[in-house]
């Protein structure tokens, strides 16, 4: 792979450095420019961006783009430097970002009409921070952008300073993820202590070969911790949905479609950088794999037991976050590349439905599934565009997450793990199944009357009528448009998967990642033959996937009439939710206990089969 | 001696995180994060270490050293994470301020705004 093109390389820091001067010309003169002039100028920035990472994305798809910051190119294998590392993958990310955040401040033209322009300058260093951590090859550099976006995210959840829900949920979110920061902090310690190094390809190279020592597997438990809670995975999850639930629309749009994936790619990226020659594939998998499973049923069974939409969306996403895990857990280049097209695909759909469900706080007042029921008739627009969302979320080819989904499932049948294929499609079928089912009883009055409305609670952010939105604002409605479109065309042109392939044999290629550091040409890698991007069983188990859905959805929408008939099922259902709800507790201690708990069991995930 | 060094480290971290678990305070939840993070200076500075060693300030580029000094790089990362701390302390503060003026309480096992 040829990496020597200094232009894209000379242009790398600009993705960061372009929105933090962004956010730093918006804070001097923000407050004296109207607002308007404050939209087009966040937004011609985040598109500058966009249209830069999608320069790196066409540079780094013939080669991987790298820059030692200032020219501190390292000796041998030894460094004090910090690189900027680019390939496909790491592109694309950036390119994910940088349009999703350019479409949620085209949402907000009329979203947050009361603000002073710090929700502009917050989202800009959000996108500095997620640009930095897509591009960087160094560890303590991971960490530094985790905490630049962490530290935007939290702001932001707690925009709304006024309601004490949107207070909390920023609180737990901070506490959380910054505790998981300096645990990820103390394993960075730990491998420069053992190796002298931080940058990624070196540290790869510096543990190649060893057995796995009690100090590696430490410093791995510990990195993992920290990213695995910006994952969202179970048991580091709890944030997420009290995040979700209070956040501005837009946010919440972020940080599903496009913060927890980073997670996601920044643990699997340290991992086949840092850890693989160490810790064999064949032994993380398991770990990988037994995170990924737990992470996909809990987030779906609590999908399926919300009430508050935004809730609803943000435990979909946890189960979608599993389930990309488990792609990506196989450890092989085929789910590698699944798993891309998955939360490409899962970002358009997931995104256009949070923005929804703005427009639906905005035109109503609230997102409460019940206390909606049946209110959405007079807006059939907003209607079918969920719905839509609903079945593409389940699966429903030709959607790009369907077929992300079906090369998923393809390479854990090419494995002979047949479970997972069932996994797969029960767990989108219910996530999306909630989505369709929230659809029927809010948009169509599909269904028993619900009874709970007198015991219906302010639950997320409530809005005066005085304040509700009467017609559907057209810039809101374009940029929910796109992000349809955007999915739909990932599924539908052709080369898709061949793009996602290359990207994920770039991925996971850690010798070539090396030489490309060290200014070498890396070896050719073996290019697949070209495959068209669908098969018959691929197609076949999306549809049945999005008719379960729609099963799902008309079995909970008149369930109640069959279960009465069973008490047992229905007193054990009742059970387990209201376990899960207890678990589920908001207080931040709890939270904290489980992070430490889960810090422990993958130890023993990790530690156990190496012994 | 090395080993006491890395023993107060995690101490301090877990210490923190216990702290928060406990928490019946925000305000005391906030600063046992700092403790938490307390931890990770004295691990990074740890890390780089050496008895007998100096300072790693030079003269100008050219001179080299004349005796070992202990690893800047560590004290940069150190630094960086000082830098962190701050923004991350004052944030969470004024949220807990913000929750104090909005609920009337700081007590965690009072607030139940998000739930299941």
């Amino acid at each position: 792979m040829a990496h020597f093109d200094h232009g894209a390389a000379a242009l790398l820091p600009l993705a960061v450095a372009v929105p933090m001067l962004g956010a730093s010309v918006m804070l001097a003169l923000g407050r004296h420019v109207s607002r308007l002039v404050r939209d087009l100028f966040a937004i011609a920035i985040a598109a500058g961006v966009t249209g830069l990472s999608g320069y790196f994305l066409a540079v780094a798809s013939s080669g991987r783009i790298v820059n030692w910051v200032a020219t501190w190119t390292p000796l041998g294998h030894r460094s004090v430097g910090i690189v900027l590392e680019v390939d496909p993958m790491g592109a694309g990310i950036a390119l994910l970002a940088a349009g999703l955040v350019t479409c949620a401040l085209i949402f907000s033209l009329r979203y947050l009409e009361s603000d002073t322009g710090h929700f502009h300058l917050l989202v800009l260093c959000f996108l500095a921070g997620m640009e930095g951590f897509a591009l960087t090859g160094d560890l303590f550099d991971l960490f530094v952008f985790l905490e630049l976006m962490g530290a935007s995210a939290y702001a932001l959840t707690a925009h709304n300073i006024e309601d004490p829900q949107a207070l909390q949920g920023g609180l737990n979110f901070g506490i959380i993820n910054s505790l998981g920061a300096y645990v990820s902090l103390m394993g960075i310690g730990l491998l420069y202590a053992k190796t002298g190094v931080l940058q990624l390809p070196l540290l790869g190279a510096k543990l190649a070969g060893h057995r796995p020592g009690p100090l590696v597997i430490a410093a791995f438990v510990l990195i993992f911790t920290g990213l695995l809670v910006k994952s969202g995975v179970v048991p580091f999850h709890f944030w997420l949905a009290d995040a979700h639930a209070v956040a501005p629309a837009p946010v919440c749009m972020l940080f599903s479609a496009v913060m927890d994936p980073l997670g996601v790619y920044a643990a699997f990226r340290v991992y086949w950088t840092v850890f693989s020659p160490t810790i064999a594939p064949a032994h993380a998998r398991v770990a990988f794999l037994s995170l990924g499973v737990a992470t996909a049923v809990i987030g779906a069974v609590m999908c399926c037991a919300q009430r508050h939409i935004k809730r609803l969306l943000a435990y979909s996403t946890i189960a979608h976050v599993g389930l990309f895990f488990c792609a990506l857990g196989l450890l092989r280049e085929d789910g590698t590349a699944a798993a891309a097209l998955y939360a490409a695909g899962h970002a358009g759909i997931k995104g256009a439905l949070f923005l929804l469900c703005g427009m639906l706080l905005d035109r109503y007042g609230n997102v409460d599934e019940l206390h909606l029921f049946g209110k959405g008739r007079g807006s059939p627009h907003l209607g079918l565009l969920f719905g839509l969302c609903g079945f593409a979320l389940a699966g429903l080819p030709p959607f790009g997450l369907a077929l992300g989904k079906a090369l998923a499932e393809k390479a854990a049948i090419d494995q002979h793990l047949y479970w997972m294929v069932a996994l797969f499609v029960l767990v989108s079928a219910l996530t999306g199944g909630a989505v369709l089912r929230v659809t029927a009883r809010v948009f169509l009055g599909l269904g028993d009357r619900p009874k709970g409305d007198a015991e219906y609670r302010a639950v997320g952010t409530e809005r005066p009528p005085a304040q509700r939105l009467q017609a559907l604002p057209a810039a809101a409605l374009s940029a929910i448009g796109v992000l349809i479109a955007g999915t739909l065309a990932l599924g539908v042109l052709p080369g898709a998967r061949d793009a996602a392939e290359r990207a994920a044999a770039a991925f996971i290629d850690r010798s070539g990642y090396l030489a490309n550091a060290l200014g070498h040409a890396g070896h050719q890698l073996a290019i697949a033959p070209s495959a068209p991007n669908w098969d018959l069983r691929g197609v076949l188990l999306g549809i049945a996937s999005a008719l379960l859905a729609a099963g799902f959805a008309a079995a909970s929408c008149y369930g109640r009439r069959i279960l009465v008939h069973v008490p047992a099922l229905r007193l054990g259902t009742r059970a387990v939710l209201r376990a899960l709800h207890r678990v589920h507790s908001g207080h931040i201690g709890d939270y904290v206990a489980w992070l430490m708990a889960g810090c422990a069991i993958l130890a023993g995930l990790i530690g156990l089969p190496l012994r | 001696m090395k080993g006491l060094i890395y023993f107060v480290a995690f101490f301090l971290l877990i210490i923190g995180a216990f702290g928060i678990a406990r928490s019946k305070d925000l305000v005391h939840a906030v600063v046992c994060l700092s403790v938490a993070q307390a931890g990770t200076y004295v691990l990074l500075l740890a890390v780089g270490y050496q008895h007998h060693a100096s300072p790693p300030v030079f003269g100008s580029p050219a001179s080299r050293p004349t005796r070992d000094v202990v690893d800047p790089l560590v004290q940069a990362m150190a630094l960086t994470d000082i830098v962190v701390s701050a923004t991350v302390t004052a944030l969470l503060l004024a949220i807990s301020i913000q929750i104090a003026k909005r609920n009337h309480s700081v007590d965690p096992d009072e607030l139940n705004a998000v739930e299941g």
